[in-house]
């Protein structure tokens, strides 16, 4: 189908960007397009609310409806204000671990250890960058205590089954000194979301009657 | 034989106490603890008193710090290792400040709240605070309302400061505020918030006094906040 004809558009985090193509690849939502912010601003949450706004309204006059990808993500509902604004919704929940695990067993995994430190797919592959080099632990391993003095385990909440994403989370758990656990959580609540954003995708405009 | 110093090294002993200070700043500001200790101990031994040392030389050289982090200069790992200096040479002045008899500014009682692990900028206002003269009762991490009433009855503080970095825990600072005033005690504190997804707004949404974005404005914050109060009554 031509990108002219698309209709839903999802501005999402560049770290959702693999999962996000996958789902809509696997359930054929065609009429589905990604556009994607840096996946840094995992790091710098106070540039997604105006990052995200100017995206989606530089891009809803060329769709019928935009999605945002982007749970909470720690913008203390400044996310959510843009949204309302904007008249657009969002993935569901605090962030990218609630969502690929589902509310209810990421509220247990949590209640149950609160020093929990999480990866994901994304965040497994590209450790180094994202946690080793932003905070400088690259430079400076004696910070190790300072950051993570008040953890107890990493919980690698996979999202497809990848030995070497496993073999990596454990190293990244081993160098930051905590205990690892690993969960196969698939895709949960962005499949479940992006799917049902699939179904009420507005129709096409109908054929004129000749 | 003793080590040669480098021809670009300096050496701390031979520097005017102006020079040396503004040196102390620069120590400070590179994260480098040692030559903190060492600055710390030269100004002691010309017959600095600890508050001059830690006002001129150390809360100065943080101040520098938290400015380029606002500006985006400096990061947390920068911000981290200056903080670390200045704790060890706050280490060094922290007993002879207590011999010295001065009394506190005011108290503050901080924390993490319930559910929350993060204690980094509250650690950072927790220090800051103590080098503005302040007396600091640091509640650690994941600290329920229990807790926190716990610690105001005790220490009859000036202020409570609470901390969060998760949108997730930061509600809990409503439901401590909401518990004084249920107990007729809310008036009886100046309270003070901070943490990554705080604003303004939250703040005032749930019947702060303040919100402070990061741990300069903390203790400016707190200093004008008590004198205020103070020349209220």
């Amino acid at each position: 189908m031509p990108a002219s004809e698309r209709r839903v558009l999802v501005v999402a985090c560049g770290a959702l960007a693999r999962e996000l193509l996958e789902v809509i690849r696997a359930n054929g939502l065609n009429g589905i397009d990604v556009e994607c912010l840096p996946a840094s601003y995992h790091n710098t949450p106070d540039l997604i609310p105006d990052a995200v706004a100017a995206r989606v309204l530089a891009s809803r006059d060329r769709y019928d409806k935009v999605y945002v990808g982007y749970a909470d993500c720690g913008t203390g509902g400044r996310l959510d204000a843009v949204c309302e604004d904007l008249g657009v919704e969002r993935l569901p929940g605090a962030h990218c671990y609630q969502f690929f695990t589902g509310t209810d067993a990421f509220t247990e995994l949590q209640d149950a250890e609160i020093g929990t430190f999480y990866l994901t797919d994304y965040l497994a592959r590209h450790f180094d960058r994202l946690v080793i080099g932003f905070l400088g632990l690259d430079r400076h391993p004696e910070l190790r205590d300072d950051y993570f003095g008040n953890y107890t385990r990493l919980v690698y909440l996979a999202q497809v089954d990848d030995p070497e994403l496993v073999v990596r989370a454990e190293a990244a758990a081993d160098r930051l000194g905590l205990r690892f656990e690993h969960r196969r959580t698939g895709y949960g609540e962005l499949a479940t979301s992006i799917v049902a954003l699939g179904a009420t995708r507005p129709a096409p405009d109908p054929l004129p009657i000749a | 034989m003793a080590e040669e110093p480098l021809d670009d090294e300096v050496v701390l002993a031979e520097l005017s106490d102006e020079d040396l200070t503004a040196q102390m700043h620069d120590d400070l500001y590179d994260g480098l603890a040692d030559e903190i200790v060492e600055g710390t101990e030269i100004l002691l031994e010309r017959g600095w008193d600890p508050s001059s040392v830690l006002n001129e030389a150390l809360v100065a050289g943080m101040r520098i710090v938290g400015i380029d982090f606002r500006d985006g200069i400096l990061f947390v790992p920068e911000v981290l290792l200056a903080a670390n200096a200045m704790k060890a040479g706050m280490a060094i002045l922290r007993p002879l400040l207590a011999e010295t008899g001065a009394q506190p500014i005011g108290k503050v009682v901080i924390g993490t709240v319930k559910g929350d692990i993060h204690d980094i900028g509250k650690n950072l206002v927790g220090m800051m605070l103590e080098g503005a003269g302040f007396e600091v009762f640091d509640l650690g991490i994941n600290t329920d309302v229990e807790q926190f009433l716990a610690a105001l009855d005790e220490h009859k503080p000036d202020i409570l400061g609470m901390s969060a970095l998760l949108t997730t825990t930061m509600p809990y600072m409503k439901v401590v505020i909401d518990t004084l005033i249920e107990k007729s005690l809310r008036e009886e504190y100046t309270i003070i918030v901070g943490g990554a997804p705080l604003n303004e707004e939250f703040s005032e949404a749930i019947g702060a006094d303040a919100y402070c974005r990061d741990a300069a404005v903390a203790s400016e914050t707190a200093e004008r906040l008590v004198a205020e109060r103070r020349a209220a009554v």
